[in-house]
């Protein structure tokens, strides 16, 4: 594993191995010095073309936590237009001497042509709708501490499949642990097919079951573009205390947040006990430590 | 009998098959005997083919406003490079050429340059907005060969209909790029299950075939009201549900053509996993079943030429992600060689069906006699090597230095352009 772009070409020893990762850095994360020695000597840099303040944190978090120097990188969109190249602003940082980049950008792909054009390691933070992979990274553990196996669970996603890249990361991610996976959203709001799940627009479907729900956040600009109808979501797609009765008692609820209370989610539930929500982004931290370390120091072959 | 050059042992291929080998004797522009004959210059033709030169009816130059990704010299010499002596540019420029003086600027300065022949394509409408029409006959007294807005679609079917009478009156085409562009949305690649699994918005098949269904309506409309016979030219056709459209408008007798890109003939959508931006080009590569779908309409005549749709670019756009890099991807001088090594070596299309498609049938488009190798025949030919090269970008003439084809091993190579005698381009060994 050279970089972490998506899950494609994975294999499942691959992600288990990384996640046991994950656990020994979240034990590190529970000492009163919650810093190791691991990433002594490289830098890492944090090159964000669309803004996101807590997956930056996150990982920047994460770097320091294993002594690595860390440099951070914003760009406005709109200077990539006016001839600003992500090669050059890479290329710069390469010159600088950055060993890892983790990468963010509103369009799919950006993080494959970094990989193409640097020769340190690229982690997609997220790109476009297409992949966020230490997202569902975090969320496969947060999911193990849960559930202690995904082993034949059910797991149902709901809400805006086609524009999210947590979903699609998510699908990619959890059948390789054994999870069988179901997507229910609107039918302008599903993909036509993704290889490792079942795609549904009956949310019933999906729920009935369910040994977790994950629930998507829901973008005001489907609106705008006509692909829904907020009170016709909210009437048929909202994961409500009614419908999780569907699920199996007590499933666990996640959310990749920022969430739109009373939209995607009822309000209620997303602070209920079944929320995962503060877990998830707690296991964040300790998850991306894991990637950084196997990515630069625990390179395999 | 004495000229100026001799091919010798050559085989000749155009439309009409091919046949030889011949010597063949150029002087005074023309072809003046295929039995030999002195001249200054002796070319062994043994194992190349002679054809007539090809004629592009889609490049994008870039000039006037563009030149820093293409301009009529370089443009032009990548032409020739091509085995093109003919070329006609979009107008997509900047500005766009919707005048007489923008077509006879272009043209004047192409000739002066005696490289390819331009035949410049003026915009159907002015600034290529798509609401009030230029003026078609002082378009075509100043030498525009057709009208499009392509680059753009024609959203207002009124328009486009009282653009085809016009054009009809002075007997230019109006060339459309068919894309229904509220279905298309912000499509960059085709739409399907794949875009949906790289997350990329998609560009639906419907969305050319919806709006080549509304052009052929506008187009029977235009022949209903017209005195002249307007002629519809549908260009990069990428779809075989575009192509059915089509040849069911040619059975009835609709005086509709159309043409397809090299990238569509070699490429499909799967060029796309590697988010890659050099394949972002629109209409977008579409999937396997539509590449069969038009080899097969090249065959049966649906497709009447191909046509490149060079579209060079800065290196620097091409590298920014798949949602903000330009359309396009550039093909001059390789369009040839890439579809002899692929369709005619690899798949066994006929090279007389595959050299007309480049020469006589784009001619006929535009109203030009077509070339055959014969006594008298205008001396505009190509000379081609089938010894294979690998394609390396580094070394095209055209501005755009990147290819899909890069590192392709490929035959068929022009070595030598003329147009009208004078060579224009050589690359003999
Ligand atoms: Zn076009």
């Amino acid at each position: 594993m050279r970089h972490l772009l998506d899950f494609r070409g994975w294999a499942r020893t691959e992600v288990e191995s990384l996640l046991d990762t994950a656990r020994v850095m979240a034990e590190v994360l529970e000492r009163p010095v919650k810093k190791v020695p691991a990433l002594q000597g490289f830098t890492v840099a944090t090159v964000f073309f669309e803004p996101s303040t807590r997956t930056r944190l996150s990982f920047e978090l994460a770097a320091r936590r294993m002594s690595a120097d860390v440099v951070s990188f914003a760009a406005q969109t709109s200077s990539l237009q006016k001839g600003e190249s992500y090669k050059d602003t890479l290329l710069t940082l390469e010159a600088m001497g950055v060993d890892a980049y983790v990468i963010r950008a509103d369009a799919a792909g950006v993080p494959h042509q970094a990989a193409r054009w640097v020769k340190g390691v690229v982690v997609n933070g997220g790109d476009g709708r297409r992949a966020h992979p230490t997202q569902a990274l975090l969320d496969a553990y947060t999911l193990l501490e849960a559930l202690g196996s995904l082993e034949g669970k059910k797991i149902a996603i709901v809400g805006d499949l086609l524009h999210s890249r947590v979903a699609r990361s998510n699908v990619e991610l959890l059948p390789l642990l054994g999870a069988e996976v179901w997507g229910a959203g609107p039918p302008t709001l599903l993909p036509q097919g993704l290889p490792g799940a079942r795609l549904t627009s009956r949310l019933e479907e999906a729920l009935a079951e369910a040994d977790a729900v994950m629930v998507l956040r829901l973008q005001k600009e489907r609106m705008e573009a006509g692909l829904i109808h907020l009170q016709d979501y909210i009437a048929h797609y909202q994961v409500t205390e009614a419908r999780l009765k569907k699920a199996k008692p007590g499933a666990p609820l996640l959310h990749p947040g920022p969430m739109n209370r009373d939209v995607e989610l009822e309000g209620t539930l997303a602070d209920s006990a079944r929320s995962l929500v503060n877990r998830q982004v707690h296991n964040g931290v300790a998850v991306r430590m894991a990637v950084l370390y196997h990515l630069l120091v625990g390179r395999e072959r | 009998m004495k000229g100026d050059v001799l091919i010798r042992n050559v085989t000749l291929v155009d439309a009409l098959g091919e046949r030889g080998p011949a010597d063949v004797l150029l002087g005074e522009g023309r072809i003046l005997s295929l039995e030999g004959g002195e001249a200054q210059r002796v070319i062994e033709g043994k194992g190349r083919f002679l054809a007539p030169g090809f004629l592009d009816l889609h490049a994008h130059l870039r000039e006037p406003g563009q030149e820093v990704k293409e301009d009529l010299y370089s443009g032009l010499l990548a032409a020739a490079r091509g085995g093109y002596t003919d070329l006609v540019s979009m107008p997509n420029t900047t500005p766009p050429v919707d005048t007489p003086e923008a077509v006879r600027a272009l043209r004047e300065k192409a000739e002066a340059l005696g490289l390819a022949r331009l035949h410049p394509a003026a915009a159907l409408t002015q600034g290529q907005e798509g609401k009030t029409l230029t003026e078609a006959g002082l378009l075509k007294e100043a030498g525009a060969s057709l009208l499009t807005d392509d680059g753009r679609t024609n959203e207002d079917a009124g328009v486009l209909a009282a653009g085809l009478l016009q054009a009809a009156a002075f007997g230019l085409p109006v060339a459309v790029h068919a894309e229904d562009a509220s279905l298309r949305r912000g499509g960059v690649m085709n739409d399907g299950p794949l875009a949906d699994l790289l997350g990329l918005p998609g560009n639906p098949p419907e969305a050319e075939a919806a709006r080549i269904a509304r052009d052929l309506e506008v187009l029977r409309y235009a022949v209903r009201r017209s005195q002249k016979k307007p002629h519809l030219h549908i260009q990069h056709l990428s779809t075989g549900r575009a192509l059915e459209l089509v040849r069911e408008a040619k059975r009835a007798g609709l005086p509709v053509t159309a043409e397809a890109t090299p990238h569509h003939l070699t490429l499909t959508e799967e060029a796309l996993r590697g988010f890659d931006p050099l394949f972002k080009v629109a209409p977008p590569l579409r999937t396997g079943e539509d590449v069969e779908a038009l080899l097969e309409g090249l065959l049966d005549g649906t497709l009447d030429a191909i046509a490149t749709d060079h579209a060079p670019h800065t290196q620097a756009e091409k590298e920014l992600d798949l949602l903000r890099a330009p359309f396009g991807i550039p093909s001059l001088e390789v369009a040839f060689p890439l579809l002899y090594t692929e369709l005619h070596r690899k798949r066994g299309f006929p090279l007389k069906r595959l050299v007309e498609l480049f020469t006589d049938g784009p001619r006929n488009i535009l109203g030009l006699k077509p070339i055959h190798l014969e006594e008298g025949a205008e001396a505009s030919l190509v000379l081609l090597d089938p010894k294979e090269r690998p394609v390396d970008p580094r070394n095209f003439t055209s501005k755009a230095k990147f290819s899909p084809w890069a590192g392709w091993t490929l035959g068929g190579w022009p070595v030598l352009t003329l147009v009208e005698g004078r060579i224009v381009h050589e690359a003999l060994e």
